[in-house]
This record gives C-alpha cells, structure tokens and sequence, in this order.
C-alpha cells in the first residue's frame, strides 16, 4: 500500500526492513488519543495560569469550574439557541463562592468571567484551542500536525445577542464518552434510570438522569440539523421514504419517551415525597427537575417535528411544480462550493478570487475636487431638527376616590395588625378593638387578616422584607356578630433580610 | 460621485464615428451608462432613464453607441432591460473593479483571510440560487440571512468533516505547510460570532465576514435588505442575478478547472438532464447531518 508499485515482481514489503512505526491503525489510535488528550489541555492550563493573575487566586479549583461550566453550558443548550453568558456565570457563583467563602462575591464574578473566557478563548481570532502533535505518514515520514479545537463557542442567536454552545470535541472528552448511537444510548440510559429508582438507588439515578439529559440535548440537535437541510432543497432531501421514515421515527421516539418520563417522573415523586432521609429527598427532588426538563424538550422537539410536514409542502410548491425552465448549466453548489471545499486552501483561493472578482459588482472611484473640498470644509454643520414635534399638553381628569376605605383607616388598622412578634393574637380579639375606633374598621381588619393567611412570601423574599404578618386557622370558630368562619390566629413573623439577600445574589 | 465620470464619457463615445451621430447622441449614450453605474437606481424610478432603455431597444444604433462607450470606460454589459436598467460591471482591471485589499485589509496579507471573505461571496450565491434553475429563471428572487449563509457553509463543512472521518484520514494539516490545509477546516476553525464591547459582531468572525459581504452586496445593488431576522436579510435583483450567471461563476468555473477539478463526473457529459442527479447526490451528501 505504502509503495507506488511500478513493478509488479518484487514481493511486496518484505525486503522494507523493521519499519519506522507501528502500523498506521495503531498510530491512528495514538493520535485520536492525543487529540482527545489535547481537549483537557486547556483545564489543566487554567490551574497553572491561575498565578499569574493579579491576586491571590490559587484558592480556587479552576479546572473544576470549567468543567462545571461546560456542563452548565451543555445542559442549557435549546433547540434554538445556546446557553445565555451572564446565566452561566451566575449558576457558576455558588460553586466558586463555596471554595472560597470568605472572598467578595465580586471577586467570585472575576473568577467565573475569567474561567468562561478562556474556554471560550477570546484572545484569539479563531477563538479556539490548537495542540501540536505528531504522527507517522503511510511512507514512514514523521509529520507535526496542528490540532485546533473549541470547548466553548459562541453563536447568533435571535435578535443579534450571542449565546454560548459546547463543542462536539467537548462533550464527547469533557462531558463523558457520547460517541454512540444516540437513540440506542438514550434508550439504554433510560432503562437504567428506572431500574435504579426501582431499587431506591438515587445517587445513581440522578447521575443516569443527567447522562439521559445529554442524549436528550444532542438529540434534538441532530434533529434541528436535519430539518434546516431539507428547507434548503426539496429534491436534495428523500422525502418518498427516508425523511417521512425519519420523522416518523423521531415521532414515535418522543412520544415514547414521553410516556416514559412521566412514568419516571411519577415515580421519582413518590420517592421524593415518601421518603424519610433528607438526602434522598433533595436527590428526588433534583431529579424530578431533571426529568421535567427533558420532558419540556422532547415537547419542543416534537412541535419541530410535527413544522416539518408542512413545510416540505410549501417548499415542493415553490420548487418542484413551477414549470420547467432551461437551466443555466451552472450549479453554484455542486460546481463550486462543493469542489472548492475540499481543496488545500493555497488552490481553493484562486477560485474565490475569481469568484469575487468577477462577483462583487463595480464601485465608482470616488474624485475630489478642491473647489468642492474648500467649499465642503467651509460650510457650516446644517442644525438638525432631532427633537421631533411638540408633544401636546395631555388633558388629565381627576378620577373621583371611590375606595372603600380610607388611608387614616387603613393606617388605623395597620397599627392594630402591629403585632409583636413573639404575641400572636386571636382575630376575634382584634375585630372587637377595631370596632371599638370605627364601626368600618373591622372589615378592613378581617380583610387583611384573611390575607394574611396565605402570606405572600414570595414577595416578601424579593423585596426583603424584614418581617410578614401571617394568619393560622387552629380550628376554633369565629364568634362574631358580624363575621363568621374561623377565628384566626393572628401574628407576624421575622424574616432573615441579610440572609435572604445573600441567597438571592447567590440564586440571581 | 459619478458626475464627474459622466463628464469624462462623451469622449471615448465620439471615436466610432458612425453615419449620423450627433454629439447629443453620445452625451445621452454616455447618460445611459452613467445611469448603469448607479446600481440602486431603480429604471421605473427615473423617467429619463427609462426613456433612455427604451431608445436603447428601439434604436440599433444608440444601442451601438451605447455599448461603445461603455466598453471604452472599462465596463462590460450584461444586459439591458426595463427590469434590470443598464447592466453594466467593471471588467478585469478597469477603475471601477473591487480589489480584495481595498476590501478588507487583513485579506491582502492573510491567505485564510482572503479566502474566507472569497467563499463568503461564494456561499451567499449558492444561498441566494440553490439551484440551477433559479440561476436560469429571470423571475426568480433568492432569499438569505446572514446567519443562514454560514450555517450552510458550515453544514457543507461538517459532512467533509465526516466523511473524512469516514475515510480514516487525518486533516490535520502538517505544521510546516499551512497552505496545505484543506479548505473547509479554515472555515470550522474560525468562529461563528463573539461577544464584544458594542453588541456588534466580530468583524473576524464568519458572520461577521459574511455581514460584509452582503453589506457590500447591498451597496452595489444586488441584494435589498429585507429585515433583521438571523443576523439580517436579504433578497435578491435582477443584477445579482446576471453578475452571477453572466461573469463570476463561469470566471470561478474556469479557474476551479484550471486548477485540474472537473466537479461533473465523465458519464454525464451532457450538462442539462444531468444536472438534477449530479446536484441532488452532491447537495443530498453534503445537506444532511445524518447517516442514511
């Protein structure tokens, strides 16, 4: 193989002597696995860079926090998009901030920023990685070969923003070995998560439900791929059978994952809610949001799915009714694109010189004269009108104040609900103080503490309120002329602002 | 900027000499091509100009006259028509061509440079005329984004990945030759897009190559800017059209087969029925990621 074999009676090889390298499959294997080696290069990079920036940083693991920043990346990954930037540095924060607790939060920003940044690269202009190595040629020949990757890569999203996708290279080093056949993978993940939640073994099953959500991301991908191709060419695509057989493949794959995941989910409830151990608790818990996002995306796979039919119609319409037309003889792709690709870049420019050459239209040479030139300089900037017109005087009516209650009221009862936060009260006893100010006030008192018994938490949190008034029904009934329903028990509860402060910078 | 070119003009057009052609004659000539020089200027917009196409259908020898001066200015034409105006592009070497380096600056010096922003031009034609049908169809307008241009070249790119894959083969290009390299991995290898300070794409970036591409093309009148979906997009003129059929894919058409690439197979000699088998295997291969 390795000889041109002009003559054909000298045995072949035999005569070579050792040969310089082992054969060229081993030598193959040797350079994936360098490559593959090449793609943690970067990590181990980021711990030996860490001392050179300005600070004290060699507390943080930063090869642990790009490889959570890859996983972060790969799990937000849409069908559309990609991971948002700023999301993937805040959900890194916690895990920084945990090495490092006693550090400002700022600083565990700059370390989350500096990490995403040198996966992603930036200083470069390809925004990639290159590893050097060397491999045997076929002729014996020792040949250096420039290796270039990306980890993390930025992409367009809607709108002009940029989102952020992780590479093949990482997640097939980075992420776990996905080098397979993704829906037998899928499959195979998904029978071992059920198994392993059947016999109660959580951590393993968190961990199955993670590897499923991979498959699940790069499912989808695969798909999105497919049906972009087929709206650029009817003809170029099969639809009498390969693509109708893929899509309805793809159909049956999410309706049956579906049925799969809810049952999974079902389940994972169940564990979650009758279990004792606080541990497994949380686990189940995680799982369940594991499993709900795996099933919001087979949902939206399955919308994708459902586009595709359609649009090959229209696309057949546009494309292969229209009467025939003599064709130009040239076909852009088949005759250039697709020739020139393939060629050492060096020969495959001369063709897109000509190509752009010939391609790029004619630009009138701009000339100046003095006289315009002098004349130009000399004239005064023209003002510009760039306030628009006038905006007319709104004409206001006062609206009359038709509220129930006044605010002396409302300040009255407020004052009532001020209740220590170690003295609950009953509602009883407060309705009767009440309408001892004010025959109104009661109402306003039994509304607020009706309120109270669903407090808005929730609010409270995000505004930091330091404390939140609550009602608890005991059981005792209300006894009151005017009232009914359950006499409530009415106290206010402090709440931890700083605590939630910081848990909200953490959550943000 | 082109008055002063249109002043220039009379005087190559008053050589030919002919039997009864007044100065007048010439300067409206002349006009004709001046007109052709500003591709955005639509034929239906401008009553002179129309009345000027029409006197060039009706009229022989205005149309000689016509077609003089404008080879004299270093202008080739490409067609003459109520829809397209007076077609004209510079031909090799004349002022009004576009040169790679006063193009982008980095592509006079940087080879990969150079031909990125080539095979931008390149797939945004193939985008814009998928098939060779829509090449022929005078009727037909091309569709495109920006970031569909790229996805597509990139889609091309990831099946050579592939299949080289496939094959076993080792593109990693020898560190001592990088002119060697194949094509399509400069492509890869360069980014899509990137944040940066001013929410604008990163001119090195493939998008942001391809966004001056069709900026550029915008400018000279073959692509109307249509929205700002997918990073922009554009439809296709009557100009863009003919620039394609008429000049730059049979120029890069003759280079690819100087280089020793014959891209038709030898069992189908006959281009026209051909056609559809040869682009339906090639576009089928290169278009779908997934293994059939």
């Amino acid at each position: 193989m390795t000889s041109p074999a002009s003559t054909d009676s000298v045995p072949p090889q035999l005569s070579a002597g050792p040969r310089p390298a082992p054969g060229p499959a081993a030598d193959e294997g040797l350079a994936r696995r360098l490559r593959a080696l090449a793609c943690t290069a970067p990590l181990h990079d980021l711990d030996a860079r860490k001392a050179n920036l300005a600070g004290e940083y060699s507390v943080y693991g930063m090869a642990e926090v790009a490889l959570a920043a890859i996983d972060l990346v790969t799990l937000n990954m849409d069908f559309d998009t990609g991971a948002d930037h700023e999301q993937i540095v805040a959900r890194l924060i916690p895990r920084i901030s945990a090495q490092a607790p006693r550090r400002p939060v700022a600083e565990h920003e700059r370390v989350a920023r500096w990490v995403l940044e040198n996966l992603i690269n930036v200083g470069s202009v390809d925004r990639g990685f290159r590893a050097v190595y060397g491999t045997f040629a076929p002729d014996g020949t020792y040949v250096r070969r420039d290796y270039d990757f990306k980890l993390v890569e930025e992409v367009p999203g809607p709108g002009g923003t940029v989102y952020l996708r992780t590479t093949d290279e990482a997640v097939n080093v980075l992420v776990g070995a996905l080098d397979t056949d993704v829906t037998s993978a899928q499959i195979a993940a998904e029978v071992k998560l059920e198994v392993l939640i059947n016999r109660g073994r959580l951590a393993d099953a968190q961990l199955a439900a993670e590897q499923a959500r991979y498959r699940t991301v790069q499912y989808s991908e695969t798909l999105r791929r497919a049906l972009d191709a087929t709206r650029r060419n009817v003809r170029a695509v099969d639809w009498l059978n390969a693509v109708p057989d893929m899509i309805a493949e793809a159909l049956d794959h999410v309706a049956d994952r579906y049925r799969h995941e809810n049952a999974i989910l079902t389940n994972i409830r169940k564990a979650r809610d009758e279990s004792e151990d606080p541990g497994h608790k949380r686990r189940a818990a995680e799982l369940v949001d594991i499993v709900k996002d795996c099933i919001r995306r087979h949902t939206q796979l399955q919308s994708r799915l459902l586009e595709a039919g359609p649009l090959f119609r229209a696309e057949q319409d546009r494309q292969a009714f229209a009467t025939p037309m003599t064709t130009s003889g040239l076909d852009l792709y088949g005759h250039l694109v697709a020739p020139v690709l393939p060629l050492p870049v060096e020969r495959a420019v001369r063709v897109t010189d000509a190509f752009f050459a010939r391609g790029t239209g004619l630009r009138t040479p701009v000339s100046v004269r003095v006289g315009d030139l002098v004349d130009l300089l000399l004239t005064p900037p023209v003002e510009r009108e760039h306030l628009g017109a006038e905006m007319p005087e709104p004409d206001l009516i006062a609206t009359p104040d038709d509220s129930r209650f006044s605010d002396e009221q409302l300040a009255a009862a407020t004052e009532l609900l001020d209740l220590p936060a170690d003295a609950p009260r009953r509602l009883s006893g407060l309705l009767t103080e009440a309408r001892r100010r004010d025959p109104e006030l009661p109402y306003l008192v039994a509304l607020l503490a009706v309120h109270a018994a669903s407090p808005p938490v929730g609010t409270a949190y995000r505004q930091g309120e330091e404390k939140l008034l609550f009602a608890v029904d005991d059981g005792t009934e209300l006894d009151d002329p005017e009232f009914g329903g359950a006499d409530l028990i009415v106290g206010t509860a402090l709440l931890d602002a700083a605590g939630m402060a910081a848990d909200r910078t953490e959550a943000a | 900027m082109t008055e002063p070119a249109d002043r220039s003009e009379p005087e190559p057009a008053a050589t030919p000499g002919g039997s009864a052609v007044t100065p007048a004659d010439a300067a409206d000539a002349a006009r004709l091509v001046a007109f052709g020089l500003q591709p955005k200027l639509q034929p239906a917009r401008d009553q002179e100009y129309t009345e000027l196409l029409r006197r060039h259908r009706e009229d022989p020898v205005f149309a000689r006259l016509a077609d003089a001066v404008a080879a004299g200015l270093g202008l080739v034409v490409l067609e003459v028509s109520p829809r397209a105006g007076m077609a004209v592009t510079a031909a090799e070497d004349s002022v009004f061509a576009v040169r790679m380096g006063d193009y982008a600056r980095r592509a006079a010096t940087d080879s990969a440079d150079r031909f990125l922003h080539g095979l931008a031009h390149l797939a945004v034609a193939a985008l814009a005329f998928p098939r060779p049908e829509d090449l022929a169809d005078d009727g037909y307008i091309g569709r495109l984004s920006v970031n569909g241009v790229d996805a597509f070249v990139r889609q091309a790119c990831r099946r050579l990945e592939e299949r080289a894959a496939e094959q076993g083969e080792n593109t990693d290009p020898a560190t001592d030759a990088p002119g060697l390299e194949a094509a399509w991995r400069i492509w890869v290898r360069r980014s899509a897009t990137g944040a940066t300070k001013d929410a604008r794409r990163p001119a090195g970036s493939t998008t942001g190559i391809v966004g001056k591409a069709v900026a550029f093309l915008t400018d000279s009148g073959f692509l109307q800017r249509t929205g700002d979906d997918n990073g922009g997009t554009y439809r296709t003129t009557a100009r863009y059209q003919l620039q394609v059929r008429d000049m730059a894919g049979s120029a890069a058409m003759a280079e690819l087969l100087e280089l020793g690439v014959v891209p038709v197979t030898d069992g189908t000699a006959s281009l026209l029925p051909a056609e559809d088998t040869d682009d339906l295997e090639l576009v089928a291969d290169a278009g779908l990621p997934f293994h059939s």
